[in-house]
């Protein structure tokens, strides 16, 4: 049966999430991509224009190299935390119903960690005075205590520590829902534990696997904190220009321009990734 | 000691014992079927001898080898399981020669296999289809395929067929069957359906609550069933109890009948089969192995009739076909005969 439109009534039920959406995504970003052509007073803050000076501002090899490393970094968080994660999920879904549980409650703690919190917390364990090296030092490991903080490491650690329990939450439900006959089938036609992961369950899961990786590539590209606490300037990351421009600079039309660019940049690799993984299926 | 044997197998899951202590043994070239109600352990008897699950105490013996320590992927037993569970991101082909690549088999391999067994299964030219796009039969005969590529020294089934509909479920029993004769692979089937159990069996393993009552082949199931549950549960059937009054003779309610391997005393249970009671009206003579009872209902199925009789205060059942249908009515009075070989002394179940 097909209902017809028309009545006012019909179109209720999506009046809420269509009102929400609106007042908290397309007048917020509307306002970003007006204001991303607005011109930038000097020694005041904007005025209303339509220039393309701040675009044309970050088209130059500075930008493109924090632009790439941005997009690098957080493609590599992604692949770190969806490697990590999605073992432990695997095993985790064929624990006892109590073990999951606990596990479960662990992690939506762990996310509930604000992103200082987490910077922090690493940047002391990875220090001199305080790290983990002294753990290693007394255990005769390590000669002398040294500093891990900050690097590339130091980043990358924070980054996945703060993606994986998100990461674990996100595979779950796919991989608990995952039919465990296939693998047992897997193992009657003679492949051991680890080849019926690689052969069955990877590739069985490889929809929900994209599109982790593309999620926590989203959420990771976001991350403006950690490279801060954790990372030398070189290991700054577009968002934390957008930051620092719209905060410190006060020039909110470039910090515009920027974050346009940005959601532009990262809406167009998950589409890409999502073509790619519908021609794989289709094919 | 060939063929397979299950040496003194328990199978318990934390307090509960899903199979009770288990010896049998599956002779070499066997069709076997696994038949019991719901939740009797019938899956779980499979899965041990897939090495899926570990027998909590006992042995499982091939061949004269101890097999209970093997892991599943090295004991080459072919297996259909209840779902199918083919891989989903695989083509038929791949499906079928999934076993022989990840042994490092060549493709022309390969693909000679995939092609032969394709045709044992008669689904030829299928190779390249996505296993999404196959009907519910279709599948079936890719994962029996996938299942024998190793020429598995055991084939192993779990209900295979009960996602089928009633027609094709008949026709793949019989197309199983063939197959088996054909390949002389021991077999070991899961069901809950007595009639498929029939239909292929040389050898039914009847299961209750974790416990085997009996195996023997299907006709002996039927005709000499050892205990109260396999005769009900296979057929349907009149259970009669009485004691033993003389050799030969049971005194039951409303007189006595005959039978043949009687203990010398005792409380006893007889089955007798509904299609074997003779039916005639009453005439009132009432010899040894005939009681007296009345027609309370009768049930016209064109095929068979059903007589719903009271014997004695019991409900009794016979079934006559069409030709010789006695003339009685609802309410008439008859003489119900019990022939001596018809009468089977069951055991304690
Ligand atoms: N992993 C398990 N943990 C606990 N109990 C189990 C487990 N597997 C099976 N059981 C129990 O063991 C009993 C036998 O189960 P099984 O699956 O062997 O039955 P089945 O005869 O195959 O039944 P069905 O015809 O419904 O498939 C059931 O009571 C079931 O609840
Ligand atoms: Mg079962």
């Amino acid at each position: 049966m097909k209902i017809k439109p028309g009545k006012f009534s019909d179109y209720a039920a999506i009046g809420f999430p269509a009102g929400m959406l609106t007042v908290f995504f397309v007048i917020p970003f509307g306002i970003m991509i007006a204001m991303s052509f607005f011109q930038r007073v000097q020694g005041a803050f904007y005025e209303p224009a339509f220039v393309f000076e701040n675009y044309a501002r970050f088209l130059s090899t500075f930008f493109a190299g924090i632009l790439g490393f941005s997009v690098g970094l957080a493609a590599l968080v992604a692949v770190v935390s969806v490697l990590l994660a999605f073992p432990f999920t695997y095993i985790l879904t064929r624990m006892a119903r109590q073990t999951q549980v606990v596990w479960l409650v662990f992690l939506l703690s762990v996310l509930s960690l604000s992103e200082v919190l987490i910077g922090f917390g690493w940047s002391t364990l990875l220090s001199r005075t305080a790290g983990i090296t002294n753990l290693l030092v007394s255990l005769g490991i390590m000669d002398k205590p040294m500093s891990l903080s900050p690097s590339f490491g130091a980043v990358m650690t924070g980054m996945v520590y703060q993606t994986f329990p998100y990461t674990v939450l996100v595979l779950y439900p796919a991989l608990s829902r995952l039919d465990p006959s296939l693998v047992e089938a897997a193992r009657t036609l003679g492949s051991g534990p680890a080849r019926s992961f690689l052969n069955v369950v990877v590739p069985a899961l490889r929809n929900s696997i994209v599109s982790t990786l593309i999620m926590v590539f989203v959420f990771a590209l976001g991350c403006y904190l950690l490279p801060q606490l954790l990372g030398k300037p070189s290991h700054w990351t577009l968002s934390v220009l957008i930051t620092d421009q719209a905060i410190y600079q006060s020039n909110m039309p470039f910090a515009a321009a920027m974050a346009v660019f940005l959601v532009l940049v990262s809406l167009s690799l998950v589409a890409i990734s999502l073509l790619y993984g519908k021609k794989e299926n289709a094919g | 000691m060939s063929g397979l044997v299950f040496d003194s197998i328990v199978k318990k899951f934390g307090d509960f014992t899903a199979v009770h202590e288990t010896s049998l043994t599956i002779p070499q070239g066997k069709f076997v079927c696994l038949l019991g109600p719901s939740g009797c352990g019938k899956t779980t008897l499979l899965r041990m001898i897939a090495g899926l699950e570990d027998p909590t105490t006992g042995r499982i013996l091939l061949e004269g080898n101890d097999v209970t320590r093997i892991p599943t992927h090295q004991r080459d037993f072919g297996m259909v399981f209840q779902n199918l569970a083919l891989f989903p991101h695989l083509s038929v082909g791949e499906n079928i020669a999934y076993p022989l690549r990840i042994r490092g088999g060549s493709k022309a391999d390969c693909f000679k296999a995939v092609k032969r067994l394709l045709d044992l299964v008669q689904l030829p030219d299928m190779a390249d289809r996505p296993v999404a796009r196959l009907s519910g039969g279709q599948k079936q005969r890719v994962a029996i395929a996938r299942a024998l590529a190793l020429e598995p020294k055991l084939f192993l089934l779990d209900e295979p067929l009960s996602a089928l509909d009633a027609k094709l479920r008949e026709s793949m029993q019989i197309e199983l069957k063939q197959l088996q004769q054909k390949l002389g692979i021991t077999t070991i089937v899961v069901t809950h359906d007595q009639r498929e159990a029939m239909t292929m069996a040389d050898l039914v393993v009847v299961m209750s609550q974790g416990k085997v009552h009996q195996v023997a082949p299907p006709v002996e199931i039927y005709r000499k069933p050892k205990d109260a549950f396999v005769a009900d549960f296979i057929g349907s059937t009149n259970l009669i109890s009485g004691r033993v009054s003389a050799a030969g003779k049971i005194a039951v309610a409303g007189g006595t009948l005959l039978a043949d391997d009687l203990p010398k005393s005792g409380d006893v249970t007889l089955s007798v089969r509904p299609e074997n009671i003779r039916l005639t009206k009453e005439n009132g003579e009432n010899s040894l192995g005939t009681l007296t009872g009345d027609v309370s209902y009768i049930r016209d199925l064109g095929a068979s009739i059903e007589f719903y009789l009271n014997v004695a205060g019991q409900q009794i059942t016979a079934i006559t076909t069409p030709s010789d249908r006695p003339d009685v009515v609802a309410g008439d009075s008859v003489s119900v005969a019990f022939p001596k070989d018809a009468c089977v002394v069951l055991g304690d179940a």
